[in-house]
C-alpha cells in the first residue's frame, strides 16, 4: 500500500523530485508561475486600490495641499500661506455657528429617529397581516428623492399656506415662520431627516431582531415576562451591535447634512441657511466658501475640518459604544 | 493549479489592457475635435439659462455658415444652478461652452475672473460700443480695459401691479393714473398705507417682499448721487458712510414698518404661491419679470395685471452679456457668433421671440419694439415703458465683492421683515456682516 507522494492537488507547495528536463522553455514556465503566485493576488485587489487612489486618496491629499494656499477660483497662481486658512476659519463665528447647527440638528434628529425605528421594527417583527408589504413600505420614504422630500416638507411648514400652521391655528398657536428661527428650522429639518431614515434603520433592526432565537422569548414568556419587558430585557441587549452600527452611520450622515437644510431655507444664496444663518450646516458653509466667496483654499480648509470633526465624533462614539458593549457582556455573564 | 492561476492572471492583464485601450480610445476621440480651420465642420456650444429666444437666429446663422453647428445648452434652466455650474467649470478649467451667457448678478465675479475670457476687442468689439447703452458696455469692461462681454438684453425697471386688487382697494387702475400716484418712493409708501387701510384687501400685502424693492431704490439713489454702492471707486468698503445705501435702507424699513410687505421671499415656493393667490398688489418689475409673472400666475391672471412707471423713475435689474471663455477651441468663430446674436437685429429678434428688452439704443428705438404691447398685462406698451427707463439709468460702480456684501445686507433687512431683529440692530449687523463678506 503506497501513498502517492505527489498528487496533482498537493503538488505545488511540496518540493518536487528533480526533473531531467531543463529546457529553457520549462524554466521560463516555472519562473512565470512563481511570478504569477507572487504578483497575481496584488493584481486582483489592485482595481480597488486604483479606484480608491484616484477618487479617495488623491482628492484627500490634494485638498490638504489646497487648504494651505490662498487661492481664489479663476486665478492661476495660488500663494502658499501655511496654516493661515485654518486660523482664519477657526476664528470665524460663522463656522462655529455652522458646527452648532450641524450638531444640534444631528442630536434632535438622530435620537428620536433611532428610538422610533426600534419601536417600528418591533411592531414589524410581530405576526401581522400583509407583513411583507408593510416591511417593504417602510423603505419607501428612503427611496424618494431628497429634493422631493424637502419640497414637500417646505410646503408643509410654509407660513401662509402650510398644513402645519393651519393645524396649529386650531389651537390658537402661530402662524410661525418656521424658517425664521433657529429652533424651528432645526425641528423642521429634523423631521425631514427622520421621515427619510426611520424606515431604513427599522429594517436593519428588524433583520437583526430576526436572528434572535425565538426560544429565548418563549422561555421568558413562560417565566411570565410581559411583551414590554421582553423588548427591554431581551431585544434591546441582543441588538446592541446593530444599534452601535446605526449610531455610527447616522453620525457620519448627520454631520454631512446638506440637501434638506439647503432646500428648506431656499431662495437666492440658499447655502447661507436663512437670514441669520439659522440652519446653515458645515457642508453648506463649505459650499459658501466656494460658490459664494470663490475661495478655493478656504473651502478645502473647511473640508478638512469637517473630516476631523467626523473623526472626533466617530472616536467618541466608539469609546462610548465599546464601553456599552463590555458592560453588556458583564451583564450577560450574570 | 498553476495553470488556472496563470489563466486568471492573463484574464486580469486582459482586463487591464482593455481598460487602458478604452482610455486611449477616449482620449483619441477628444483629439479629433481639436484644431480648427474655417472650412472644417465645427460645433459651437452656447451656454445659457432661461430663454434667450435665439432659435430663429441660430437657424439663420447656420444657413449662412454651413460649416458651423450651434448647440444651445441649458435652455430653460435656473439662474442659480447655471451660476454654480459656471463657477465649477472655471475652477475645473474645462467644460464651459464656446459662448457663455453672463447674467448681471454674476457679471462682477466674471469681470474679476476676466483673465479666463477672451478680450473681444481682438475681434472688433471696440467698434461696436455704439451698439449698446453706455452702462451696458461699462458692465463688461475690465479695469485694464478689456471688453469680455457683449450686451444682450437689459431688465429695465417698472412697477407691475394687480388691477383687481387696486380696484378692490379703491385705487385707480389705469396705468397713467397709477404712475402719477407715485413719482417718489415716499408717495409709493403713502399709496401703500391707503391700500392697507382698506379692509377689502386685508389678506394681501402691498408688495411681495422688501429686498428687491430695496435694490431698486439703492441703484436709483446711487445713480443719482454717489455713483457707487457698497464700495467706492477706490474699492474701500463704504456701506456705513454711503448716504445712498442708508437712504435705501431707511425707505425699506419704512415700508416694513408700515406693514406693506407680504413677506414672501423671492424665488421660494411661497413667493410663487403668492402670485397665484393674489397675495401682493405690486412688484418691482424688470422686463423679464413680466414673463415670470405670466408663467407663475397662468391663465387665471391674464388681464389682471398692468405695468406702471417705477417710483423714482427708471432703473435696471438683470439683463445679460455673451462672453467667450478662453477654454473655447474656436474663439474666433465664437466671437463672431456672439457679435451676430448681440447685434441690434439679433436683439430685436430676441425681443420678438421672448420679450427680452434690447440693450441697444437702436433696437430700443426700432418701431417693432416701440409698438410692442403685452397682452397679458392689459396690453401695456412694454417696449416703450421699459425702453425709457433703461435709457434714463446712470451707471453705478459695483465692487468686486458686491454680491456677497449685497446678500449680507439683504439678509439683515430680511431679519427686520421676519421680525427677528429691530431695525437699528439689523443695520449694525448689515454693516458688520457686509464688512466680513467684503
Amino acid at each position: 500500500m503506497t501513498v502517492p507522494t505527489t498528487t496533482p492537488s498537493h503538488a505545488a507547495p511540496t518540493p518536487r523530485p528533480p526533473r531531467i528536463d531543463v529546457s529553457p522553455r520549462r524554466l521560463r514556465g516555472a519562473r512565470r508561475s512563481r511570478l504569477d503566485m507572487k504578483v497575481s493576488p496584488y493584481l486582483y485587489i489592485a482595481p480597488f486600490f486604483i479606484v480608491f487612489g484616484i477618487f479617495g486618496a488623491y482628492p484627500l491629499l490634494y485638498t490638504a495641499w489646497v487648504a494651505l494656499h490662498d487661492w481664489e477660483v479663476g486665478t492661476d497662481n495660488p500663494t502658499y500661506v501655511g496654516l493661515d486658512n485654518f486660523t482664519k476659519i477657526l476664528s470665524d463665528s460663522n463656522f462655529w455657528n455652522a458646527v452648532l447647527n450641524t450638531i444640534g440638528i444631528f442630536v434632535i434628529s438622530t435620537v428620536p429617529q433611532l428610538l422610533l425605528a426600534l419601536v417600528l421594527a418591533n411592531a414589524l417583527n410581530k405576526k401581522l397581516r400583509g407583513r411583507t408589504l408593510l416591511r417593504m413600505g417602510v423603505l419607501i420614504p428612503n427611496i424618494t428623492s431628497v429634493a422631493a422630500v424637502a419640497i414637500v416638507f417646505s410646503q408643509l411648514y410654509s407660513r401662509d399656506f402650510g398644513l402645519i400652521n393651519w393645524v396649529l391655528g386650531f389651537f390658537g398657536i402661530g402662524p410661525y415662520e418656521w424658517q425664521a428661527y433657529k429652533w424651528s428650522s432645526w425641528v423642521a429639518i429634523s423631521t425631514m431627516v427622520d421621515w427619510r431614515w426611520i424606515g431604513y434603520n427599522a429594517l436593519i433592526y428588524l433583520a437583526s431582531m430576526q436572528s434572535i432565537p425565538r426560544d429565548i422569548y418563549e422561555s421568558a414568556a413562560l417565566d411570565g415576562a410581559s411583551p414590554s419587558k421582553q423588548f427591554w430585557r431581551i431585544t434591546i441587549p441582543m441588538l446592541k451591535p446593530t444599534i452601535i452600527f446605526t449610531v455610527i452611520i447616522s453620525t457620519i450622515g448627520g454631520l454631512q447634512l446638506y440637501a434638506e437644510p439647503l432646500l428648506f431655507n431656499g431662495g437666492a444664496s440658499a447655502f447661507l441657511g436663512g437670514s441669520m444663518r439659522q440652519s446653515q450646516t458645515v457642508t453648506m458653509y463649505l459650499m459658501e466658501q466656494f460658490y459664494g466667496r470663490f475661495q478655493f483654499g478656504d473651502m478645502a480648509t473647511v473640508a478638512w475640518l469637517l473630516f476631523l470633526l467626523i473623526l472626533i465624533f466617530s472616536a467618541v462614539n466608539y469609546a462610548i459604544t465599546s464601553r456599552l458593549e463590555s458592560s453588556g457582556k458583564r451583564g450577560g455573564a450574570k | 493549479m498553476g495553470v488556472t492561476l496563470r489563466r486568471r492572471s492573463l484574464a486580469a492583464v486582459a482586463i487591464l489592457a482593455t481598460a487602458a485601450l478604452g482610455l486611449v480610445a477616449c482620449s483619441k476621440s477628444d483629439d479629433a475635435n481639436t484644431g480648427s480651420s474655417s472650412t472644417e465642420q465645427i460645433t459651437l456650444n452656447v451656454d445659457v439659462f432661461g430663454n434667450f429666444g435665439y432659435e430663429e437666429l441660430y437657424k439663420k446663422y447656420m444657413q449662412d455658415h454651413p460649416n458651423i453647428k450651434i448647440v444651445e445648452r441649458g435652455t430653460g434652466g435656473q439662474l442659480g444652478d447655471f451660476t454654480q455650474q459656471v463657477t465649477q467649470r472655471i475652477a475645473a478649467g474645462s467644460g464651459l461652452g464656446d459662448v457663455l451667457a453672463v447674467e448681471e448678478g454674476m457679471s462682477i465675479d466674471i469681470k474679476a475672473k476676466g483673465n479666463n475670457f477672451v478680450d473681444l476687442k481682438e475681434y472688433g468689439a471696440a467698434e461696436l460700443s455704439g451698439n449698446f447703452l453706455d452702462w451696458k458696455v461699462a458692465g463688461m469692461t475690465t479695469d485694464d480695459g478689456k471688453i469680455i462681454g457683449l450686451g444682450t438684453d437689459v431688465g429695465g425697471m417698472a412697477m407691475c401691479y394687480r388691477t383687481d386688487l387696486f380696484k378692490k382697494a379703491g385705487l385707480p387702475t389705469e396705468r397713467d393714473k397709477v404712475s402719477a400716484l407715485w413719482p417718489t418712493w415716499n408717495d409709493y409708501i403713502t399709496v401703500g398705507k391707503q391700500f392697507k387701510a382698506n379692509p377689502a384687501v386685508k389678506d394681501a400685502g402691498f408688495l411681495d417682499a422688501v429686498t428687491n424693492t430695496y435694490n431698486t431704490i439703492l441703484m436709483q439713489e446711487a445713480g443719482n448721487t454717489t455713483g457707487y454702492t457698497y464700495f467706492d471707486k477706490q474699492g474701500n468698503y463704504v456701506t456705513d458712510s454711503n448716504p445712498a445705501v442708508k437712504k435705501a435702507w431707511d425707505l425699506s424699513v419704512e415700508i416694513l414698518n408700515a406693514g406693506l410687505s407680504a413677506k414672501l421671499q423671492a424665488w421660494t415656493p411661497e413667493w410663487n404661491n403668492g402670485f397665484k393667490n393674489a397675495k401682493f398688489a405690486t412688484i418691482a418689475c424688470p422686463a423679464w419679470m413680466t414673463g415670470y409673472i405670466t408663467s407663475q400666475n397662468g391663465d387665471a391672471g391674464k388681464g389682471k395685471w398692468d405695468i406702471a412707471k417705477a417710483p423714482g423713475n427708471g432703473g435696471n435689474w438683470g439683463g445679460s452679456w455673451l462672453a467667450v471663455p478662453k477654454q473655447s477651441k474656436h474663439p474666433k468663430e465664437a466671437a463672431e457668433l456672439a457679435k451676430f446674436l448681440t447685434s441690434p437685429e439679433g436683439q430685436i429678434a430676441a425681443f420678438k421671440s421672448k420679450g427680452n428688452l434690447p440693450s441697444s439704443p437702436k433696437a430700443l428705438d426700432d418701431p417693432a419694439v416701440k409698438a410692442a404691447v403685452n397682452e397679458y398685462f392689459s396690453n401695456a406698451p412694454t417696449g416703450q415703458i421699459y425702453g425709457e427707463g433703461a435709457k434714463l439709468l446712470k451707471p453705478v460702480y459695483l465692487g468686486a465683492k458686491n454680491v456677497p456684501v449685497r446678500t449680507a445686507v439683504e439678509n439683515a433687512l430680511r431679519t427686520v421683515e421676519q421680525g427677528t431683529r429691530k431695525a437699528d440692530a439689523a443695520w449694525t449687523a448689515a454693516v458688520a456682516d457686509g464688512k466680513k463678506a467684503a
